[in-house]
């Protein structure tokens, strides 16, 4: 364990500042520091993406990634990415597709689809599918999953 | 006139019980007297007055607030497949009032009674039965106080939307609010002394017909979902109470180890953080939750050596057919199956074998337990929060009812996964250290460390006569107990933490056999039960887990009962019509198969030779507590890598009357697209000293790239059938109607699970 230092973040567009291990994952200060629980520990290897929140733009593990790492840069959790009032496309998506079953994963899924929608806004079936290799989904909502994504993909667009 | 008492703002939380004080206005049953004992736990729990939350109450299933909302207190849990909405649907609907006033509150063991928890998806065929009867009889009693109140016949009154009116004179009306200005009912339900699955309360109200139903029936959305997607709702990992700690237990890396002993310097770095060591149980506790996970990972603990209490795994099934039986049981036994077998012209056997599962749960359990006995409480993901709270009070040593649980949603369980581990881990750590304690497991201790789905082996005999009848039926399957550990969670016997400080498993001994549907003149089913590895603490213990021993057998008997209609000449689909009894059956495999586009066969398909990549199509059928449904596969198989893709699923599903149809969609896709996963990719690896599965690298789950392109779903309505669950019935029939696919493209039997693409290429070439 290094020795807690002082760091600056920048999360939802709001500056914190912290006292922490910079080794620790960028999501145990996202939660237990900043109080912001959408990103989840799934597995704390990055094998999963439950935890995923955007890191300058990219969809990113907090689960591994250093928070000393994140400093300076502008994190956004599924909070920032879009509320109930502002829906982001991807999350409007995800209600109308009734998407989540129990839903401990879906912060991952919302978030990495809406960065390939970014990235990607013409993004076809297969994009889509290879786009969200490596998440996963107990509850096995695949099948909603692909189809609120390519909603979301509609919407975008129009 | 006797003393009741108001209800305000309940629906803002399920913690905040019932209270106030007022008139009772609907029956002159007797005021409540307090028991001394309810009296007590109402004020453990924090209230000043509260009714004796006992079944025979109505007032434990259902209230109305002044300003007409309702509430239903359901004591069965929903892992997300809406099972609250249904509730609610189902209460709207005998009240008559629309459905957005109702809300069904779940999970807390302060404001709902035992009705089992979430438990072998009857939430609705149980609970939903139980709630359908007791909203009549609120409606018989509310519309027997308007009668009075209105100068009316019964007879003369219609209800609509909770307001009471006389036919044909409709400014003669009075509200259910005004009727009960927001108190309590007080009135009794006929009770069957029973808690848990089989509790049944009702009054005297009959119910409606499934034929006036206006609400049941409709698609409404789920209530969890924006919260989920918004991030706006607490998960179980999200409770934080003042002062809480933060726990990780240590497992040993070899099963069968115990902690003799730990370096505490090892962890001195760590300020505030302290090991609790009892007997087999180590765990550290910190104050945060990061310096939690680093004194798990970096204190030094000895272990005593474990052995190899498991076996090669490549010897795995050899040890379960040769195992000891230390349970057996025939459940179907019709004629003289070995005597037909020696008259019959032609005789198929197989075998099939199928590994241990884990729950694999998205996050590794979590659970918050304060010890403290002036409060005592756990908040668990559990799907039994009563048992959970009950097996807390056993580790805190404090009475059966005196720990209230509170279950918030968190990682599906899909049967007793980890969840109920953490609770009790909590319970240790918490008594230990005098404050409140949040434990977590490590992705390790979802997959290495969760009660598994039991490995086993089927075995399967059929006689043929010289006409192409099955005369003669015989399916034993022989593997691990699939009860090393109840689902129940209230004995420490069935948790880790209650094994590690001494409690030794009590296995259920018990297996299963396949639905006796496909009547055969000569037929025997049963089972067979071997012993666990290790007697306690072991990370192969055995569990419930998604329509326990569902997927195997039928992987098994399904696979089978096309092998039969190949060797007797016939179409598997004809085949299974010809052996079926019950219409319904019949009407769920047809449905399947025209959805499907069936076409008929016997055999494989023969035009697909010296192409690397075939296609194939296969059916099969399951029964699960009154739940019929049938799954077609379609099939690609690329024959030099092993690979499969199951292109789709078209999935019949017949669960008697519907209540939320779209729900019930997306609740069978996922119970496909799961099996579809422990069909093709599941498996728990370990050596003879350990499990290897610890992660999703070495337990790899489907994902989207090799999700099907399509899942059919093809819905059977039975209006007049009462309604069964729809949460597991539908992962039966897939892993057979998968493997029937790959005999279909590739002409070879895969009879051992899962079907990964080394095992088909070794198979196919």
């Amino acid at each position: 364990m290094a020795a807690p230092k002082r760091i600056k973040l920048n999360v939802d567009g709001k500056p914190y500042s912290i006292t922490a291990d910079p080794e620790m994952p960028l999501l145990y200060a996202l939660r237990n520091d900043i109080g912001l629980d959408n990103p989840h520990f799934g597995c704390g290897l990055a094998q999963c993406g439950a935890c995923t929140v955007h890191v300058n733009g990219a969809a990113t593990r907090s689960c591994s990634l250093p928070v000393g790492e994140a400093a300076g840069k502008k994190v956004v959790t599924l909070a920032g990415l879009g509320t109930p009032e502002k829906p982001h496309p991807v999350q409007k998506a995800f209600v109308d597709e009734q998407v989540p079953q129990c839903g401990y994963c879906v912060n991952g899924w919302i978030m990495t689809a809406a960065e390939l929608l970014a990235k990607n806004p013409k993004a076809d079936d297969k994009q889509i599918r290879d786009g969200l290799a490596g998440l996963k989904c107990r509850c096995g909502t695949h099948m909603a999953i692909i189809r609120a994504v390519k909603r979301a993909a509609k919407e975008m667009a129009s | 006139m006797t003393k009741m008492i108001s209800i305000k703002d309940f629906a803002f939380s399920r913690r905040q019980l019932l209270r106030g004080a007022g008139a009772l206005v609907v029956s002159a049953a007797a005021p409540i007297a307090l028991t001394k004992k309810a009296r007590a736990q109402a004020a453990a729990f924090g209230s000043a007055v509260k009714p004796p939350l006992i079944p025979d109450q109505l007032d434990s299933f259902i209230a109305i607030t002044a300003d007409g909302r309702v509430t239903a207190f359901f004591g069965k849990m929903d892992m997300g497949q809406g099972v609250d909405v249904a509730i609610s649907q189902i209460v709207a609907e005998e009240l008559d009032v629309k459905f957005e006033r109702v809300t069904t509150q779940m999970g807390d063991t302060a404001t709902s009674v035992n009705q089992g928890g979430a438990s072998s998806s009857n939430a609705v065929q149980n609970g939903g039965k139980a709630l359908r009867m007791i909203a009549a009889e609120a409606r018989r009693v509310l519309v027997e106080e308007a009668a009075k109140r209105l100068g009316a016949d019964v007879a003369d009154l219609v209800v609509d939307d909770g307001v009471v009116s006389v036919k044909g004179a409709p400014a003669k009306k009075i509200s259910y609010a005004e009727i009960l200005q927001g108190r309590y009912f007080n009135h009794k339900l006929n009770w069957n002394k029973r808690y848990g699955n089989a509790l049944h309360a009702e009054g005297k109200a009959k119910p409606k017909k499934p034929s006036e139903y206006k609400v049941v029936g409709q698609t409404f959305p789920r209530s969890d979902v924006p919260g989920k997607v918004f991030g706006t709702t607490a998960m179980i990992t999200d409770v934080r109470l003042p002062g809480m700690l933060h726990g990780r237990v240590i497992h040993p890396e070899k099963a069968g180890a115990a902690p003799k002993g730990y370096d505490a310097a090892s962890i001195r770095h760590i300020k505030g953080a302290r090991v609790v060591h009892q007997k087999g149980f180590i765990g550290v506790v910190a104050n945060t939750e990061w310096d939690a996970v680093k004194a798990a990972q970096e204190l030094k603990v000895q272990w005593t050596d474990g052995g190899k209490p498991f076996v090669d795994q490549k010897t795995l099934y050899d040890h379960i057919r040769k195992a000891k039986v230390v349970a057996e049981k025939t459940d179907t036994r019709e004629g003289d199956v070995e005597a037909a077998l020696k008259g019959a012209a032609k005789v198929v056997k197989a075998e099939y074998e199928w590994p241990f599962q884990s729950h694999a749960s998205m996050g590794p359990a979590c659970a918050i337990v304060d010890a403290d006995p002036k409060n005592p409480v756990v908040y668990t993901g559990s799907q039994k929060p009563h048992y959970t709270a009950e097996g807390v009070a056993s580790i805190l040593k404090l009475k059966k009812d005196a720990v209230r649980g509170v279950w918030v949603p968190g990682p599906g369980c899909y049967g007793r996964n980890d969840a109920g581990d953490a609770a009790a881990q909590a319970a240790l750590l918490s008594k230990a250290v005098g404050k409140p304690v949040r434990v977590q497991g490590m992705r390790h201790e979802g997959i290495a460390w969760d009660p598994k789905g039991p490995a086993s082996v089927h075995m399967a005999r059929g006689g043929i006569d010289a006409n192409g009848n099955i005369i003669a039926y015989e399916f034993i399957s022989k593997g691990f107990d699939r009860l090393n550990v109840n689902s129940n969670e209230s004995n420490p016997a069935h948790n880790l933490a209650g094994q590690q400080i001494g409690a030794k498993i009590r296995p259920g001994l018990i297996f299963r056999s396949p639905e006796d549907i496909y009547v055969f003149p000569a037929r025997k089913l049963g089972w067979q039960v071997i012993p666990p590895f290790i007697e306690r603490y072991s990370p192969l213990r055995t569990s419930h887990l998604r329509d326990p021993l569902g997927p195997q057998i039928q992987f098994a008997c399904e696979q089978f009962l096309d092998e039969l209609a190949e060797a007797a000449g016939m179409d598997p689909v004809a085949f299974r019509l010809k052996y079926l009894v019950s219409q319904r059956d019949k009407d769920v495999v047809k449905a399947a198969a025209e959805a499907a586009g069936w076409q008929t066969r016997v055999g494989p398909r023969k035009d697909q030779n010296g192409k690397a990549t075939v296609a194939g199509r296969g059916i099969s059928y399951a029964l699960r507590n009154g739940t019929r449904v049938s799954v077609a596969a379609d099939v690609e198989v690329d024959k030099p890598s092993g690979k499969v893709w199951v292109r789709r699923l078209t999935v019949a599903h017949d669960c008697g009357l519907i209540v939320n149809p779209g729900t019930l969609r997306t609740v069978l896709e996922g119970n496909v697209v799961m099996a579809t996963s422990r069909s093709m990719l599941e498996e728990v690896m370990f050596e003879p000293d350990r499990v290897t599965s610890v992660d999703w690298s070495t337990y790899p789950i489907l994902e989207t790239p090799d999700a099907p392109e399509e899942v059919k779903v093809v819905l059977l309505n039975r209006p007049e059938s009462p309604a069964t669950g729809a949460g597991e019935a539908a992962t039966r029939p897939v892993s057979a109607a998968i493997a029937n696919a790959i005999y279909d493209a590739t002409g070879v039997r895969i009879r051992r699970g899962p079907m990964t693409p080394d095992r088909i290429k070794a198979a196919v070439s």
